[in-house]
């Protein structure tokens, strides 16, 4: 069974904070509002569906999904 | 020291590829079509109006512009008639790496998400409040009494400052943003004015400190040494401009759409869930705010030349039609999946009050729907548009209730 994991760039990440409204539970905010993947990034099954509207909305193209 | 180019009459554009003009009424009125027509036959367009100007239309070239801060400065910001040096600063908006990291650092702390929910009740009840005194009459201006009332009333509190005092800070961001975009002497004035507010404003909190926006701004330290006062003068008048005719323009842009689109308010009214990507849709398909950025040195974008002192108008409403990013790009379909608007710009100048944008545009647009779920535009008046940098409507009739259509 494959699974997914997700990573936020930082280089490109500005803070525009969709992935956190889109998907709380798979990203969290530095004080300055800008994201990274919460733990190792795993994605469970049931937000991966989240997880690809996060990624879809993100206008930095800063979220990078991984299907290992 | 002031260099200027157009003076009396504004000639009609006749070549929006090599004359473009936003301020002429048809861009007014509608510029979509406008964009439409340029991206597909020349997407970069040009006009020696504004002292020599560009004007991308598509995505991809707004968002490698945006990117690229070595030849696209953002020591100007606004597209005008004439140029002002040194040109007006609003840090961090008006600043370039490797300074603008370390300003921007100061405010954002202030807009995160955690922020800008303490605030969502007040703004609620606000718009409730808005709401009750025209409730009775069934019929309202969507753009002067409700959408114009909600941004401004709510940065006077965070900043700490009276909310009656919202009249004054629309005029001058008309008079500086507006009308100044081609009278130097306006701009100069409402200008002055808002700097002689603030700078007593921040004289206030130098002897008693409060828990508001002004202090917080003027007590921010870089390096643990404290701002200038002209540079946290300079950052209190972007809070001060940046959050008002620009939220009140998309929340009076969503209500205009959904007075014409009554399907699409029978659906939010019906798909409460739904209002996340509605609101987002909205943003794209209605995006108030174009910023803009002085070429410094010649560039290459997409294989079209940019020559250095040339101003280029960022217009992200535009990148956010572009078909080549957005299918059916002219259509606003409220559960739109994928969205990677630019209504709150791209890369490092990302609009610092997007989060609370949001909030105010989403409670605005909930709390209007819950109150008014049936409403039209009212046939016998126009509706009516800004001109300039924030395009949003001023005047948006509404009938509802027993005069609804």
């Amino acid at each position: 069974m494959s699974s997914m994991k997700v990573h936020v760039d930082p280089d490109k990440c500005q803070g525009h904070n969709r992935c956190k409204a889109l998907a709380s539970e798979l990203f969290e905010l530095d004080g300055y509002g800008n994201a990274k993947e919460v733990g190792d990034g795993s994605v469970p099954a049931a937000l991966e569906e989240k997880v690809e509207l996060a990624r879809a909305n993100c206008p930095e193209w800063a979220i990078v999904i991984v299907e290992e | 020291m002031t260099r200027s180019a157009t003076n009396g009459q504004r000639p009609p554009v006749g070549d929006w590829a090599t004359d473009w003009d936003h301020l002429d009424p048809r861009w007014r009125n509608d510029p979509y079509p406008i964009w439409d027509e340029l991206r597909s036959r020349c997407p970069i367009a040009h006009t020696r109006r504004f002292m020599g100007a560009y004007l991308p239309t598509r995505y991809e070239d707004v968002r490698a512009i945006a990117y690229d801060t070595e030849r696209f400065s953002s020591r100007r910001v606004i597209v005008r008639d004439y140029r002002l040096d040194p040109p007006p600063s609003t840090p961090p908006i008006t600043t370039d790496p490797p300074e603008h990291k370390a300003l921007k650092q100061i405010l954002l702390p202030l807009f995160v998400p955690d922020e800008i929910a303490k605030i969502e009740p007040q703004t609620r009840r606000l718009c409730n409040e808005l709401i009750d005194k025209f409730m009775s009459e069934g019929r309202c201006d969507a753009a002067q009494q409700y959408s114009r009332n909600v941004p401004v009333r709510v940065i006077a509190t965070m900043l700490g400052v009276p909310e009656d005092d919202g009249d004054l800070f629309i005029r001058w961001i008309h008079e500086i943003l507006e009308v100044g975009i081609r009278n130097e002497q306006m701009m100069r004035d409402g200008m002055a004015a808002m700097n002689r507010y603030l700078a007593a404003e921040i004289e206030k909190r130098k002897d008693a400190p409060r828990d508001d926006l002004i202090t917080k701004v003027v007590s921010g330290k870089i390096n643990g040494e404290r701002l200038t006062d002209e540079l946290a003068l300079g950052m209190l008048r972007l809070l001060l401009a940046a959050g008002i005719d620009t939220t009140w323009s998309a929340i009076g842009a969503a209500l205009w759409h959904l007075a014409r689109v009554p399907q699409d308010a029978r659906r939010l009214v019906a798909e409460p869930e739904l209002m996340s990507t509605a609101i987002e849709e909205f943003l794209r398909a209605y995006a108030p705010v174009t910023m803009a950025r002085e070429v410094v040195k010649c560039a290459e974008i997409n294989g079209h030349p940019i020559e250095a002192g040339n101003m280029v108008l960022l217009a992200f409403p535009a990148a956010n039609r572009d078909p080549a990013m957005f299918p059916d790009a002219d259509r606003v379909i409220i559960d739109r999946k994928e969205n990677r608007h630019a209504a709150f710009g791209l890369g490092i100048h990302r609009c610092i009050g997007s989060n609370l944008a949001r909030m105010e545009l989403t409670v605005a647009v909930q709390e209007w729907l819950k109150r008014i779920p049936d409403f039209c535009l009212d046939p016998a008046r126009p509706v009516t548009w800004s001109e300039g940098t924030v395009r949003g409507p001023r005047s948006v009739p509404i009938l509802f209730g027993k005069t609804a259509c």
